[in-house]
């Protein structure tokens, strides 16, 4: 069953069209990617399911209701983790939680047992009573995160939930991220510009660039389109000689051979059990094998295909060092 | 039920607002302390009579005398009015204190007194004027003022006209004699020419602070409903904080309705600490029925919060609401009769302080502060304060839902 439908959604904004005719299914329970660099337009396809804005165009349906139509219905549904932290500083968590249970009509007994089993889940129980604003920027997203839980919505909304955060609160997020779901059952679409993330969390990934989706896949068929079934493997063989070179490169699955450095090989081959037979012409000349790395594609050589443009560039032009630092480590978290 | 939960979430949207105040300190502070700077500051910068004193000022007497014909020993002597003028500045100066006298041969010494500092105004008695005086005609004094001090020159014609009055008495006296041949040393009483008093509507005195009291309760009001509305929506759109409360199954009407309460409490303190300073430091005495205060300050509130929400949904920004918070603001403040009073305004200007809605409020409020008013004597304000916030808030509500969701 589908729990969001998307169908040629498009925004325009005097003249600029930030997203253009979308479209998706998002399946019940699952953890849909919207993947791209800044400026491709995933928030605004986000701002416009959460009907913070109206779409230009097209239609879209999230838990069974209409965007415009029953914006109000869509509303009672859902919960959002915004770019931005969605909460008060000069409040203590239990008070930023309790206006939200408030604002979606918990009763207080409800609401009090509710938020406390809230913070046990993300083991913040003794911070209840503490200012928000004296949090670390990990703890305000996990409060930020149960905050947007707090009426048990089916479907969870999250805008680049990890952005400047350091590398162990982002661990910790997605962490929560994918407890929520597989505990809870929550519909999560997820936007994102980490690559990795999108990777780790995401049943299926939309690639979103220009205000298109570029392509939507699996994270593994998406990888497929960039390597056509071929596989990369570096070695590094010390002793590495002209005669295993030349036998390497005479091999029916070996599709190409480069040389790097002295020592270094990659190979491209095709097909089942190349491994072994490479490992057999190697041994045969008496090499050494002293590592061997099997280079599979990443999302970012997906994009890369897709687009022919890096994503980290598109980044870069948007964002201020210290904040494109944190990205840059965060994305590099494994 | 719908509208319980739009008076239950707004309920909660206000508390919020009023928790996230209080916890500031520095905002708490400056909640009382504008006031207080603002009822001492208006205190100093628009001075009262009393607080000029020891204004360097010259007086060049170029008056030639009244020349009087005695027939019986074919003698003539001369009166010079200007002496008793000068006296009754004298004495008048020694009790106020406000001017330091010289004298001064003319206008072209005033002048170049004036542009070297050396005095703040001068006083010119022409040649006539003992003979103008006395022949009936209107005896004029010139006074020469230094420019960048209006206030000083408003007082010197304040001061110049009761010793001119005076003087008034000293003719009236000269024409007795002359007319039934009596001695002024024989004269017990006379009757002026003229006699101008003073009288006010109410018992007690009234200063500068009772006049601008109501006027600054209902500027504040203004201020907090129009700046602080729309800086408290476009802050949280700006934060991101907005979106957590759009996204919630909620009316939009709650929003306003949280935001237009909190605001409102943080005006009626503020107002209210007004009233303790002008009551308390500054010697106002309250004379109207505090409950029609209430009210009328409560109606005020009403007849903003549209304008308020207004500049809300033209702002996508909070620059941009400061921005405009501030061009309507100035003229407001300074249009509508706070400070100053309206009829002092040239008339374009009065023209267009009819228009603004402050106007009525302090007006509405000032009579029933400072003459004791009732509901009769301040219908007309009353129903222009209503009409404006109701036209406004039809506009403003759909206006705003609208430009929630763009």
């Amino acid at each position: 069953m589908n729990e969001i439908e998307v169908r040629n959604l498009t925004k325009k904004f005097n003249g600029f069209t930030a997203v253009d005719h979308i479209s998706f299914d998002v399946k019940k329970g699952a953890i849909f990617g919207l993947l791209g660099p800044n400026g491709a337009g995933k928030s605004t396809t986000m701002r416009m399911l959460c009907t913070l804005t109206k779409p230009t165009e097209g239609s879209a349906k999230v838990a069974g209701y209409d965007i415009v139509s029953e914006d109000a219905k869509v509303r009672d549904h859902i919960g959002l983790v915004a770019e931005k932290l969605i909460m008060y500083n000069e409040l203590t968590a239990w008070e930023n939680l309790k206006l939200y249970g408030k604002l979606y009509n918990l009763p207080d007994d409800k609401l009090e047992k509710r938020v406390d089993k809230l913070l046990k889940y993300v083991r913040m129980e003794k911070w209840k009573n503490a200012r928000v604003g004296t949090f670390s920027t990990g703890m305000k997203q996990k409060i930020n995160v149960i905050r947007a839980m707090i009426h048990e919505p089916e479907i969870l909304f999250l805008d680049e939930p990890t952005l400047g955060l350091d590398p162990q609160s982002t661990v910790e997020i997605r962490e929560l991220i994918r407890r929520i779901n597989l505990e809870l059952g929550t519909t999560m679409i997820l936007t994102t510009h980490i690559m990795v993330e999108a990777d780790m969390l995401c049943n299926r990934i939309g690639i979103i660039d220009k205000g298109r989706i570029v392509a939507l896949d699996t994270s593994p068929n998406l990888k497929k389109l960039v390597s056509g079934g071929v596989q990369t493997m570096e070695f590094e063989i010390p002793n590495l000689s002209s005669e295993m070179l030349s036998e390497i490169k005479g091999m029916s699955s070996v599709v190409s051979v480069v040389q790097e450095k002295d020592t270094h090989l990659k190979v491209r081959t095709r097909g089942e059990n190349t491994f072994d037979a490479l490992l057999e012409v190697i041994r045969k000349h008496g090499g050494k094998i002293r590592t061997v790395r099997n280079l599979e594609p990443t999302l970012e050589d997906v994009f890369i295909h897709l687009t022919g443009r890096e994503m980290r560039e598109e980044t870069a032009s948007k964002n201020s060092a210290g904040r494109r630092h944190r990205r840059f480590m965060s994305g590099r978290v494994r | 039920m719908k509208l319980k939960n739009v008076i239950s979430h707004s309920f909660w949207i206000c508390w919020k607002d009023l928790v996230e105040f209080s916890r500031s300190k520095m905002r708490v502070i400056m909640l009382v302390l504008m006031p207080l700077f603002m009822m001492s500051m208006v205190g100093f910068i628009f001075p009262s009579n009393n607080t000029i004193s020891n204004q360097p000022v010259a007086i060049a007497n170029m008056d030639t005398g009244y020349e009087v014909h005695n027939p019986v020993n074919n003698t003539s002597t001369h009166i010079y009015m200007s002496q008793t003028l000068i006296s009754q500045i004298e004495y008048v100066n020694n009790q106020t204190g406000m001017m330091k006298l010289s004298s001064a041969k003319d206008f072209e010494e005033i002048k170049a007194r004036i542009q070297n500092s050396e005095l703040s105004a001068g006083i010119i008695i022409p040649e006539n004027f003992s003979t103008n005086l006395m022949q009936g005609k209107q005896g004029y004094v010139q006074i020469v003022t230094d420019q960048s001090n209006p206030q000083l020159s408003a007082t010197m014609q304040i001061l110049l006209d009761k010793t001119i009055n005076a003087i008034g008495t000293q003719v009236a006296m000269y024409n007795l004699n002359k007319t039934y041949n009596i001695s002024f040393n024989y004269t017990i009483a006379y009757v002026k020419p003229y006699n101008v008093e003073y009288r006010g509507i109410v018992e007690g005195n009234t200063n500068y602070f009772q006049f601008v009291a109501p006027g600054i309760i209902a500027l504040t009001l203004m201020m907090s409903v129009m700046t602080g509305l729309p800086h408290a929506i476009s802050y949280e759109r700006d934060v991101g904080t907005l979106d957590g409360m759009l996204i919630a199954p909620i009316s939009r009407l709650s929003i306003i309705l949280g935001k237009v309460l909190a605001q409102t409490i943080r005006g009626l303190i503020q107002a209210a600490i007004i009233f303790a300073l002008a009551v308390f430091l500054f010697g106002v005495t309250i004379q109207g029925n505090i409950l029609l205060a209430i009210a009328l300050i409560l109606l005020t509130v009403y007849s903003f919060v549209g304008l308020g929400i207004l500049i809300t949904s033209f702002s996508d920004r909070e620059e941009t609401a400061t921005m405009v918070m501030m061009t309507l603001m100035f003229p407001m403040m300074f249009l509508s009769g706070v400070f100053f009073p309206i009829q002092q305004m040239p008339d374009y200007m009065q023209v267009v302080a009819k228009f603004l809605p402050l106007t009525y409020a302090t007006t509405a409020l000032r009579k029933v502060m400072v003459l004791g008013a009732d509901v009769s004597a301040i219908w007309f304000e009353l129903t222009v304060l209503l009409a404006f916030g109701t036209v406004l808030l039809a506009i403003a509500v759909p206006v705003f839902k609208k430009a929630m969701t763009r």
